[in-house]
C-alpha cells in the first residue's frame, strides 16, 4: 500500500518538475500587446474581420498591418479598447451608418480648386472662383478633398437611401444565425 | 392549327392555397367617387422612372401627361382627372422599403374635363400595327396583372421572332383577388375588342384565353363574347393551381413549351397579356384614352364591405378603405396585391398605382405565424417549386452569402411566387432569402463596376497630371532657350526696349499660377489675368490663415 502511494507520488513529482522546467526553458516569447489585444476581442473567432480568428487578428494589428475597426461583433467599444492599447486614435466603425460621400457647402466655397486637384477620381467639378460641387455617383468617399479645403466647406455626408439604392435585407430569423 | 394544345399539360410543382375569392367575387365593379387629392407617382412601371413635365401650380386636364418616359423601357404617366398640380414631392408609395417616391399631387377641380384632341383609330382592325403600338405606348399602358411591364414592347416582337399565339391571362391565381374575374364577367365584349386589336398589331390569328375553372361565370361570359368574333379566339378552362397565372407556367400548360432560362415568352412564339390590359388597350386604341384608372379588389376578412372598385390612379388606400366601410377590429396586416406575392402596406396614405390589383385587410387567422426554424430536409419546397429549382439549397447558400454558387443554382429563374415558403413546415422565409440573394448579387456587380470606373478615372487623372507637367517643363525649356537667344541677340545688336516683355506683369502671374491652375479663359491681356489670379491667390491665402487661426482656437 505504502509503496504504491509513494511510487505514484514520486512519478507525479518527477512529471511536475519536468513540466515546470520545460515551461520555463522552452517558453516562446510572445508580444504582450497581442495578448492584451486578444483579451479585448470577443474571442468569438467568427472570422468577420477576415482573419482566421481573434488571435491572428490581434497579431496582425500588433504588427501594424490591420486596421482596428474590423470587428463587427465587438462594435465600437471593442474598437476603442483596441485603440487605447495600441495608442492610436479611434476610427469610425466600417459601415456604421452606411457609405459616405463628399459634399461641398456651396455658400462657403471660394472656388480655389484645391479640392479638385486633390480628388483622385476627378469627381469634383467647378472652375476658379466658381463654386465647386461633387458628382456623388463618382465620389469614392476617400476624404482626400476634406483636408486641402482652406475654408472647411467639404463635409462627408451619408449617401441618401432611395428606392433605387434600397436592398432586401437578409431574413433575421432565429434560425438564420444558427448553422 | 395553332400551337395551343388540345390536351392541357401541367407544370411542375405548384400549391393550393385557400382561395378566399368568395369574399369579394359577388361584388359587381363600382366606380369609386373622385378623391379629394390624388397622389400620382412618376414611376409606376417596370423600367426607367418618368421625368415630370408639369410644374407646381399648373392646371392640367384629364389625360394630360404628367411624367414623360425616360428611355425605351418606360411608360408615361397621365393626369387621372382635371385640376391643379399643387405639389411635386416625395410621397409614400407601395414599396417594400417604405421609402417615398416623387409624386405629382393633384387637386381635382371636380369638372373631370378631358384633354381635347385625344382620338383613337377609326377602324383599328385595318390600321397599321405601328400606329396601334404608338397609341398603346402613348397611353401609358403596362401589364395590369402586377408586373407592370410596358405593353407596347410586348406588342413588337424582336427581329427574327414571330408571335404565333396571343395568350390572354384570365387565370388570376392569387387568392382573394377577383378584379379580373369581375372584368371578364361584366366587360367581356370590351376585352374581346382589345384582343382583336392586339391580334391585328401582332399580325397573328390565334388567341387563347386561359381561365381557371373556379370562375365559371367569367368562362361563360368570355365564351359568349369570343363566339361573336368567329373562330379565332378560344376560351380554355384550366384546373386550379397556383401559380398558373405566372406567364411561364401558363405558357407551359397551354402550349407544352417551356420558356428558356433568361428568355422571353416570344422565344417560344407566345405573347401573354392580362385581361385588364386587353381592356385598357381597347380604350386606348379605340378612343385614345390613356390609362388613368383600374379595377382594384378590396378584400380580406378584416374589411367591412368587400368590393371590386374602379379607382383612379393616385387615390390613397385610405379612401378605398373608407369607401368600403372601414376596417374591422383585429386587422394585423394590410397587403397591396395578393397574399402570395403582394407587399405589406406601410401607410394607408400611399396611392393606388397601375400595378395595384388588390388591397387586403387580413386578420390574425389569415396571416401565418412564422418563426423560422431549422430545415428538416423534408423536400416539400422542391416538389412545390414551379420553376424546378432547389429552394432548400438556395436558402442555405443565401444565408451564407455564397453568391456565385447561388447564381449557379439559377437564382434568377426564381419568380418569387412564394410556393416554397407556403409549404415549408419550418416556416423558413425562403422567398426573402432569394430576394436578398438577388439584391446582393446585383449590388456586388454594381460595386465591381464602380470600382472599375474609379480605377480608370484615377489612371486617367494621373496620366493627365503627368502630361501637364511635361508640357510645363517643355514650355519652360522653350522659354529658357528663347531668353538665351534673345540675350545673345541683345549682346550682338543694339537693345530694343519694345521687344522686352513687361517683367512686372509676368512675375506675379508665375507665382499666382501655383494657387490657381484653372484660370478663367478670356480675351483679355496677360497683365489683367495675372492680377486676377494674384487676387484669388491672396483670397485663398487669407482663408488658409483664417482656418489656421480657427484650428488654433479649437485646440484651446
Amino acid at each position: 500500500m505504502i509503496e504504491a502511494v509513494l511510487s505514484v507520488s514520486g512519478l507525479a513529482l518527477v512529471a511536475g518538475l519536468g513540466l515546470g522546467f520545460a515551461a520555463r526553458k522552452f517558453q516562446i516569447e510572445a508580444n504582450p500587446i497581442v495578448d492584451k489585444l486578444e483579451q479585448s476581442l470577443p474571442s468569438a473567432n467568427c472570422g468577420n474581420c477576415g482573419f482566421p480568428g481573434c488571435r491572428p487578428y490581434a497579431d496582425a494589428m500588433a504588427s501594424g498591418g490591420a486596421p482596428i475597426n474590423l470587428c463587427p461583433p465587438g462594435g465600437k467599444a471593442t474598437m476603442e479598447a483596441l485603440a487605447a492599447i495600441l495608442g492610436v486614435s479611434p476610427v469610425a466603425m466600417e459601415e456604421e451608418e452606411g457609405p459616405k460621400v463628399a459634399f461641398v457647402v456651396e455658400e462657403n466655397c471660394i472656388g480655389c480648386t484645391a479640392c479638385i486637384k486633390a480628388c483622385p477620381v476627378d469627381a469634383i467639378i467647378g472652375a476658379n472662383k466658381q463654386s465647386h460641387t461633387v458628382v456623388t455617383d463618382i465620389c469614392i468617399g476617400c476624404k482626400a478633398c476634406v483636408e486641402p479645403c482652406p475654408v472647411d466647406c467639404i463635409e462627408m455626408r451619408l449617401v441618401p437611401k432611395t428606392l433605387y439604392s434600397w436592398s432586401w435585407a437578409k431574413p433575421g430569423g432565429e434560425h438564420a444565425t444558427l448553422h | 392549327m395553332g400551337i395551343a394544345l388540345s390536351v392541357l399539360r401541367r407544370f411542375h410543382g405548384g400549391v393550393h392555397p385557400p382561395e378566399n375569392k368568395a369574399i369579394s367575387a359577388g361584388a359587381a365593379i363600382e366606380v369609386m367617387p373622385l378623391a379629394k387629392r390624388l397622389f400620382v407617382p412618376l414611376h409606376q412601371h417596370f423600367g426607367a422612372p418618368c421625368e415630370a413635365v408639369v410644374q407646381t401650380g399648373e392646371k392640367v386636364l384629364k389625360g394630360q401627361i404628367l411624367g414623360q418616359p425616360q428611355g425605351f423601357v418606360s411608360s408615361p404617366v397621365h393626369a387621372p382627372t382635371s385640376g391643379t398640380v399643387v405639389s411635386l414631392e416625395e410621397f409614400p408609395v407601395h414599396h417594400p422599403s417604405g421609402l417615398p417616391m416623387l409624386c405629382a399631387i393633384l387637386e381635382p377641380d371636380g369638372e373631370d374635363r378631358w384633354l381635347p384632341g385625344l382620338k383613337g383609330l377609326e377602324d383599328p382592325e385595318k390600321a397599321e400595327p405601328a400606329a396601334i403600338r404608338r397609341l398603346i405606348q402613348d397611353a401609358g399602358i403596362v401589364g395590369l396583372g402586377g408586373a407592370t411591364f410596358p405593353s407596347f414592347i410586348k406588342m413588337s416582337p424582336p427581329k427574327g421572332k414571330v408571335a404565333e399565339l396571343l395568350l390572354i391571362n384570365g387565370v388570376e391565381c392569387e387568392p382573394y383577388l377577383t378584379c379580373d374575374a369581375r372584368l371578364m364577367e361584366e366587360r367581356a365584349g370590351g376585352i374581346v375588342e382589345g384582343i382583336r386589336i392586339m391580334l391585328r398589331a401582332l399580325q397573328t390569328g390565334e388567341c387563347v384565353i386561359g381561365i381557371e375553372d373556379n370562375k365559371p361565370a367569367a368562362v361563360k361570359a368570355m365564351e359568349v363574347a369570343a363566339k361573336a368574333d368567329g373562330g379565332r379566339i378560344r376560351v380554355v378552362r384550366l384546373p386550379v393551381m397556383y401559380p398558373q397565372g405566372s406567364e411561364k407556367q401558363l405558357i407551359e400548360v397551354v402550349t407544352g413549351r417551356q420558356v428558356p432560362s433568361g428568355g422571353l415568352p416570344v422565344d417560344v412564339g407566345v405573347i401573354v397579356h392580362n385581361v385588364g390590359t386587353a381592356l385598357a388597350i381597347r380604350d386606348a386604341v379605340r378612343e385614345g384614352k390613356p390609362l388613368i384608372s383600374r379595377v382594384v379588389t378590396v378584400s380580406g376578412r378584416g374589411i367591412q364591405r368587400p368590393a371590386n372598385l374602379e379607382v383612379r390612379i393616385g387615390t390613397p388606400v385610405q379612401d378605398l378603405v373608407d369607401h368600403c366601410g372601414g376596417l374591422k377590429p383585429g386587422v394585423v396586416k394590410l397587403v397591396s396585391g395578393g397574399p402570395m406575392m403582394g407587399v405589406a402596406i406601410h401607410t394607408t396614405r400611399a396611392p393606388v398605382v397601375k400595378g395595384t390589383s388588390g388591397i387586403l385587410a387580413l386578420l390574425a387567422e389569415e396571416v401565418p405565424a412564422s418563426r423560422e426554424q431549422g430545415c428538416i430536409r423534408c423536400g416539400h419546397c422542391l416538389q412545390a417549386c414551379p420553376m424546378s429549382l432547389m429552394p432548400n439549397e438556395m436558402a442555405w447558400l443565401a444565408r451564407h452569402e455564397l453568391l456565385d454558387k447561388l447564381a449557379e443554382h439559377d437564382l434568377f429563374d426564381c419568380i418569387e411566387c412564394g410556393s416554397c415558403s407556403y409549404v415549408c413546415p419550418a416556416s423558413i422565409p425562403l422567398v426573402q432569402y432569394f430576394r436578398f440573394g438577388k439584391f446582393a448579387i446585383r449590388n456586388r456587380d454594381q460595386e465591381k463596376k464602380k470600382q472599375e470606373i474609379s480605377r480608370a478615372r484615377t489612371l486617367a487623372k494621373e496620366a493627365r497630371v503627368a502630361r501637364e507637367q511635361e508640357e510645363k517643363e517643355r514650355k519652360k525649356a522653350e522659354m529658357k532657350a528663347g531668353m538665351a537667344a534673345k540675350k545673345k541677340a541683345q549682346v550682338e545688336q543694339v537693345p530694343d526696349p519694345s521687344a522686352v516683355p513687361s517683367v512686372s506683369a509676368t512675375a506675379p502671374a508665375g507665382e499666382a499660377k501655383s494657387a490657381s491652375v484653372a484660370a478663367v479663359p478670356g480675351g483679355d491681356d496677360k497683365a489683367e489675368r495675372a492680377a486676377r489670379a494674384a487676387k484669388s491667390a491672396a483670397a485663398a491665402k487669407a482663408a488658409k490663415a483664417a482656418k489656421a487661426a480657427r484650428q488654433a482656437k479649437d485646440a484651446e
